[in-house]
């Protein structure tokens, strides 16, 4: 594997809300490594979009932040003023959001707005942060680029306004790249189109990419690793190849039985559901967050947090009581191994 | 954005079109406008020619006609108090009051749009309550109140400002200030609330996530933004203002068109107040057109389709 470029060690955020703390995002950890795709998966409300923001450094204001690690390109970007944070920001680390309709600013052309990311930092004259923006809005496939730029927001589809905000994410050059659901809002016949958009740009410029999608048919084939959110945590972190083929916490197994994958379900084969809620957040909470969902529970899963452990293989590991063979065992009774 | 213009300006004549409908109707408004004119000791025959010399005998659609006629070239009728054109003396006073307006105006921005954008940055601190403050004061206070309580202050006791007049532009200080503190409210409000919204929109955490500074996140990004619908409310205002210079020139005895309002009314001067209306409403139909032109200007999404 290529240089370290993200490291977050036991990531936390935590929301003051009127009946106490909402834990958000309860000690993650990750790592993306250089030309290397994470994709984060997990249902909605999980934590996905604060882990990212989190690591920009763009939570809400009241949102409390707390890590063991948090560094970028070997910087420890823990306690970083706002300034120094700034520089970082759109410069070696940038972010694509979900909304495209409403991520880019209505008053100013494309042009202005892409040019601009490139003169905060960078001594670059207008004229060549133009040619940039020109470049990079060919290569995320959009036609007739230098009359783009004169053009405002509203006057384009939600999928070009996505691949502009793409490009203007790439105008620094960015080493790492975090993109929240950047297709949700989009057409179905689009989604895919612009994920593997992003993922042939991220190879094509070495960068690393956190890619937060549901959309896991898209994540087996551009993701290096998956990591599997649940409720505030990883509950599973590997290989794609490791999550995909050996699935072995029970919510992962849950989800890859509720969901088609090209290739790999069989066809005709009903899908499954997981049914219950996701537990409250808010408060202290000791104990399995799948519990109250898992068909494996057990009186010890309620007991006290539960730790990640190694899995079969390689750095493959998992949030759960129960011993691999036992998991791997279930997968395959389920079909999803 | 031509045809934006072109609908606004239709809608402008209409409502041109209207107002001088009623202007013109006002001279019906006070009875016959011959019996006033001749007084209370004419006789019959006195009345008859009156209403042949100033050609009240004629249909009202043609009287309407003339005036109109007249209005457009610039001639606005006869005052008979004064004895003289009508329109001398309002193109006369006209500056004085277009004067003290845009000096309130630019007071009441000035102090409204930073006050809106520090509140709306601190939301529910000591900034945003002093603002709101500020506020419900002025929305409480009768702006003639406000401005002998200036005189009081800075003209009587402290004699820093002339009382009366509109010699020099010391004179305007207190009855801009005065004008333009009744404005300040609702612009600053309108603006803490655009802010406020538009701080908390998606672009603005984008161009946050593009590392550009807090002054260029704020001002080009959020402010640009936010003051599209402050600017038709100053619009508005300044035409109300020209409303409320009505009460401040006469406080201040400044030789506007306020005050030869006040005194035409108190003559019963009629064609002079016809005028006065008459300008005032076309210049406030002018002003929403500009303000209508100002925001496709600022909004890409009106300019450009
Ligand atoms: N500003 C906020 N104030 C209070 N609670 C918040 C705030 N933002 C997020 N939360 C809560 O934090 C939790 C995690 O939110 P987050 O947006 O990270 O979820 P997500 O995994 O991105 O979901 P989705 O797939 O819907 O985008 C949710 O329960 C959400 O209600
Ligand atoms: S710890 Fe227990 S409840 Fe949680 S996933 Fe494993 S078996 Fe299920
Ligand atoms: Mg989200």
């Amino acid at each position: 594997m290529g240089e370290r470029i993200l490291e977050v060690e036991n990531l936390t955020v935590d929301i003051p809300v009127g009946g106490g703390m909402l834990h958000a995002v309860q000690g993650i950890s990750f790592h993306v490594d250089k030309g290397e795709t994470l994709c984060i998966v997990g249902e909605s409300g999980c934590g996905k979009s604060l882990t990212s923001l989190a690591v920009m450094d763009l939570l809400p204001k009241k949102a409390i932040r707390g890590a063991d690690k948090l560094s970028l390109s070997g910087e420890d970007m823990r306690g970083l003023s706002e300034r120094r944070m700034s520089d970082i920001r759109g410069n070696t680390m940038g972010m694509i959001f979900q909304e495209p309709m409403t991520s880019l600013n209505p008053a100013y052309t494309i042009g202005n707005q892409m040019e601009e990311a490139l003169k905060r930092h960078r001594k670059v004259s207008t004229q060549e942060a133009r040619d940039r923006a020109i470049y990079l809005l060919e290569k995320v496939g959009i036609t007739a680029a230098a009359s783009r730029l004169n053009q405002y927001p509203h006057q384009l589809s939600g999928g070009l306004r996505q691949r502009v905000m793409i490009a203007m994410t790439l105008m620094c050059g960015p080493n790492l790249i975090i993109a929240d659901e950047p297709t949700t809002a989009l057409d179905v016949t689009i989604q895919a189109q612009i994920l593997l958009l992003l993922a042939e740009l991220q190879r094509e410029f070495e960068m690393g990419l956190i890619l937060i999608t549901h959309d896991l048919g898209v994540v087996a084939r551009i993701a290096d690793r998956v990591a599997v959110m649940y409720a505030g945590q990883i509950v599973e972190q590997g290989t794609a190849d490791e999550v995909f083929n050996r699935p072995t916490h029970p919510y992962t197994q849950g989800l890859l039985d509720c969901i088609p994958i090209p290739g790999k379900t069989d066809r005709g084969k009903p899908l499954g559901s997981i049914p219950g809620i996701v537990p409250s957040l808010v408060g202290p909470f000791h104990a399995c967050h799948f519990a109250e969902r898992c068909t494996y529970a057990m009186p010890d899963c309620t007991k006290g947090d539960i730790d990640m452990r190694p899995a079969l293989e390689g750095g493959h590991e998992y949030r759960c009581l129960l011993d691999p063979e036992t998991c791997q065992k279930n997968a395959e009774r389920k079909g999803v191994a | 954005m031509l045809i934006y213009a072109l609908k606004r300006l239709s809608i402008a004549l209409l409502v041109a079109i209207t107002v001088s409908l009623l202007t013109f109707s006002m001279i019906y408004l006070s009875g016959d406008p011959a019996i006033a004119l001749a007084g209370e000791s004419a006789t019959q025959q006195d009345i008859e020619n009156i209403r042949k010399v100033y050609g009240y005998d004629r249909p009202i659609i043609v009287q309407y006609a003339a005036w109109l006629g007249n209005a457009l070239q610039g001639n606005l009728g006869h005052s008979h108090y004064l004895k003289t054109e009508v329109s001398n003396v309002i193109f006369d006073r006209l500056p004085v009051t277009m004067t003290l307006g845009a000096c309130a105006l630019s007071f009441a921005l000035a102090l409204s749009i930073p006050l809106g954008v520090l509140a709306a940055m601190r939301p529910n601190t000591l900034v945003d309550r002093f603002a709101l403050t500020l506020a419900v004061i002025g929305q409480a206070l009768p702006s003639f109140w406000f401005a002998l309580i200036m005189i009081f202050l800075f003209g009587v006791s402290l004699r820093w400002l002339p009382i009366t007049g509109s010699a020099s532009w010391l004179n305007f200080v207190m009855p801009s200030i005065a004008l333009g503190y009744y404005v300040t409210p609702a612009v600053m409000r309108l603006t803490r609330a655009g802010m406020i919204e538009v701080l908390s929109s998606d672009y603005i955490r984008t161009a946050r996530a593009k590392g550009l500074r807090p002054g260029v996140v704020l001002f080009k990004h959020a402010l640009r933004n936010a003051i599209i619908p402050v600017v038709s409310l100053a619009a508005v205002q300044f035409g109300f203002m020209l409303g409320g210079s009505i009460v401040i020139e006469t406080i201040f005895a400044i030789n506007g068109l306020g005050q030869l309002a006040w005194e035409s009314i108190l003559r019963a001067d009629l064609p002079m107040m016809q005028a006065i209306v008459l300008v005032l409403s076309c210049f406030y139909i002018v002003l929403t057109f500009v303000a209508d032109l100002l925001n496709a200007f600022l909004d890409p999404r009106i300019r450009v389709s």
